[in-house]
């Protein structure tokens, strides 16, 4: 049977190609949910994320691939996938010109509720988003938190299996990005799927059990978040020395002994460098003793995700190309 | 393992029944509706606007074109109510525009409803904005001076066949809200293919006095017969032929926007 949750999984996509006139947005992406997980899509701007999920949600047309919710094709069973999704967009897709409860009732009556249950299902959502002071309001009046919060309460009136959260956090202060987060999890407790993007890694690290990083219309790594860390080899080793005015040279000694590309964090006063090999660490000790640089901190850690994702796509975000494809897709709409 | 593991959730239905698509299309009408009693801007532009001809025209061309205003009132407030309404269904090229914008129109296509719902909603809510702007300059009118010399059924037929006429031109704004880039570019060519239309017609002047080429104009303008048939419904005179040609040209504007508009809808979306 097609529905049997058990075998299928919640999202499946297979060499996804889109373009938009000359500009390729997907060249090709395969990416699976697994039911009740959470996928990360991690990408700068104008990787192709947002591309991917409207093609995932039936919003946009692929050009060549194939893509499934819960084994149902996202053409030709358009209608049975949207049964199934909620979608939360980069842009608050709720009516600014009716109410927070009227923008929840109206999607109620939407999805077939009688009136009664459509009205007691928007009460219970904005409550449980703590919009209910608001709820009269036009949402015009919002702040964009709140705006978010309805966003995403007006995603989950169909209850939906797999939610599409699109960047959900882009523009959130961060209180309303833990509340969110909490929110996310809550979700992922009661057996939802959730495909995220974001350009967050501390999101994506929170968040995510599996995460695929798209750049330039491809997928360059996929693995947990844990997998992930451990592929950029090794860990770092954080180098800060008492004097300021050593950084330097500190950074030229490190870079000579690691044989790798350091970053310096001129503010923070501190070096650091991915280590492969620990018995790096007693020689970088002796050499700066050795020159008389007194130490404030010296500490080994695992990568953060923002290093792995800056050795992974090596470019800037705002690449000039990259916004234009951005562009293409706000076009598109 | 059985072979059949029991689903975690039911199957999902596999068509939707014409009766949903209707109550999409209604639950989208009375969303049209309430946005009306909310935005207060176009509420009052859309009652002023009428108020705003009738006290210009009125009194700026009355006595010169009719050498009174009460005898320009019975002429050109059947003109009027035409003009206000053709304008008011520009409103549904801009409501439509700013949907897509903001991102709404993406919602409803992630809903499992009828595909045309959010646009047949937005037409059929825009029916309450036309009679408002229709009632208004009636209302207004006869506190002018205006005096229905017909019959009270006949006004009714009058107020009708603007709303059927309405209905059509709307398609035409909803294709240039679907086209257009932004709001300006709605209202810029809006008011570039309305206005010859509505003013190159005999709405609020005689064709009597025009060019030749311009009567030739005026005489195949849909604007014209539908003025006339106005006229003839409100104050007396032929109704039949042009009623009839209003009704034709209604059609025919239909049948032309309407799939269009529906085809640049279904691309978009």
């Amino acid at each position: 049977m097609r529905y049997d949750a058990t075998s299928a999984n919640a999202i499946e996509a297979t060499g996804l190609i889109k373009r938009f006139g000359k500009t390729t947005a997907l060249a090709g992406v395969d990416l699976v949910a697994r039911p009740g997980r959470v996928l990360g899509v991690l990408g700068p701007n104008g990787a192709g994320k947002t591309t991917a999920v409207r093609i995932l949600a039936t919003l946009l047309r692929p050009d060549g691939g194939q893509a499934s919710v819960f084994g149902y094709d996202v053409l030709r069973d358009a209608y049975q996938v949207r049964q199934l999704i909620g979608l939360t967009g980069q842009y608050a897709s709720v009516d600014e010109g009716l109410s927070g409860t009227n923008n929840l009732i109206m999607i109620g009556r939407l999805l077939g509720l009688p009136r009664a249950q459509a009205r007691a299902r928007a009460a219970e959502l904005l409550a449980r988003f703590e919009l209910t002071d608001a709820a009269g309001r036009i949402v015009k009046t919002y702040s964009g938190g709140m705006r978010r919060r309805l966003d995403l309460a007006a995603s989950l009136v169909g209850r939906p299996r797999v939610l599409f959260l699109d960047e959900p956090t882009t523009g959130l202060d961060p209180n309303s990005r833990t509340d969110a987060w909490a929110m996310i999890r809550g979700l992922v407790s009661d057996g939802v799927t959730v495909l995220l993007t974001t350009q967050y890694l501390d999101e994506a690290d929170q968040l995510a059990h599996d995460i695929v990083v798209i750049d330039k219309g491809k997928v360059i790594a996929t693995g947990t978040p844990d997998e992930l860390k451990a592929r950029t080899g090794g860990q770092v080793l954080l180098v800060a020395p008492s004097d300021p005015a050593r950084l330097a040279e500190a950074a030229t000694l490190l870079e000579a002994l690691a044989g790798a590309e350091v970053t310096t964090d001129a503010e923070a006063g501190a070096v650091s460098a991915p280590v492969a090999d620990k018995a790096l660490l007693p020689r970088v000790v002796r050499e700066l003793d050795g020159r008389g640089i007194e130490l404030a901190e010296f500490t080994l850690r695992k990568p953060s995700l923002d290093e792995v994702f800056f050795t992974l796509t090596c470019h800037r975000a705002d690449d000039e190309e990259d916004t234009q494809t951005r562009e293409l897709e706000d076009t598109s709409r | 393992m059985t072979a059949f593991a029991a689903p975690a959730f039911p199957a999902p239905a596999r068509r939707l029944g014409l009766r949903s698509g209707l109550r999409n299309t209604f639950t989208l009408t009375w969303r049209s509706v309430l946005k009306i009693r909310t935005n207060l801007e176009d509420l009052l532009g859309l009652s002023l606007q009428p108020i705003m001809y009738l006290l210009l025209f009125t009194y700026v061309f009355g006595g010169a074109i009719a050498g009174g205003t009460h005898a320009y009132l019975q002429f050109s407030l059947p003109g009027i109510l035409v003009l206000s309404v053709v304008f008011a269904t520009l409103g549904t090229g801009l409501m439509l525009n700013q949907d897509i914008a903001n991102g709404i129109f993406d919602r409803f296509r992630s809903l499992p409803i009828a595909r045309s719902a959010p646009l047949a909603g937005a037409i059929l809510g825009d029916l309450v904005r036309y009679s408002i702007s229709v009632a208004v300059t009636l209302g207004f009118g006869m506190i002018l001076g205006f005096r229905i010399t017909t019959s009270p059924l006949s006004a009714i037929a009058a107020c009708l066949l603007l709303l059927v006429f309405a209905l059509a031109m709307c398609w035409f704004s909803a294709l240039i809200g679907l086209l257009a880039k932004t709001p300006q570019g709605v209202q810029w060519f809006g008011f570039l293919a309305m206005f010859p239309l509505v003013f190159g017609s005999n709405l609020l002047v005689p064709a009597a006095t025009m060019p030749g080429w311009l009567q030739a104009f005026v005489k195949v303008n849909p604007i014209t017969y539908l003025t006339e048939a106005e006229r003839g419904l409100l104050t007396g005179g032929p109704v039949a032929t042009p009623a009839i040609r209003s009704l034709l040209w209604a059609l025919g504007i239909f049948i032309v926007f309407a799939p269009l508009a529906v085809r640049v809808y279904r691309r978009k979306t």
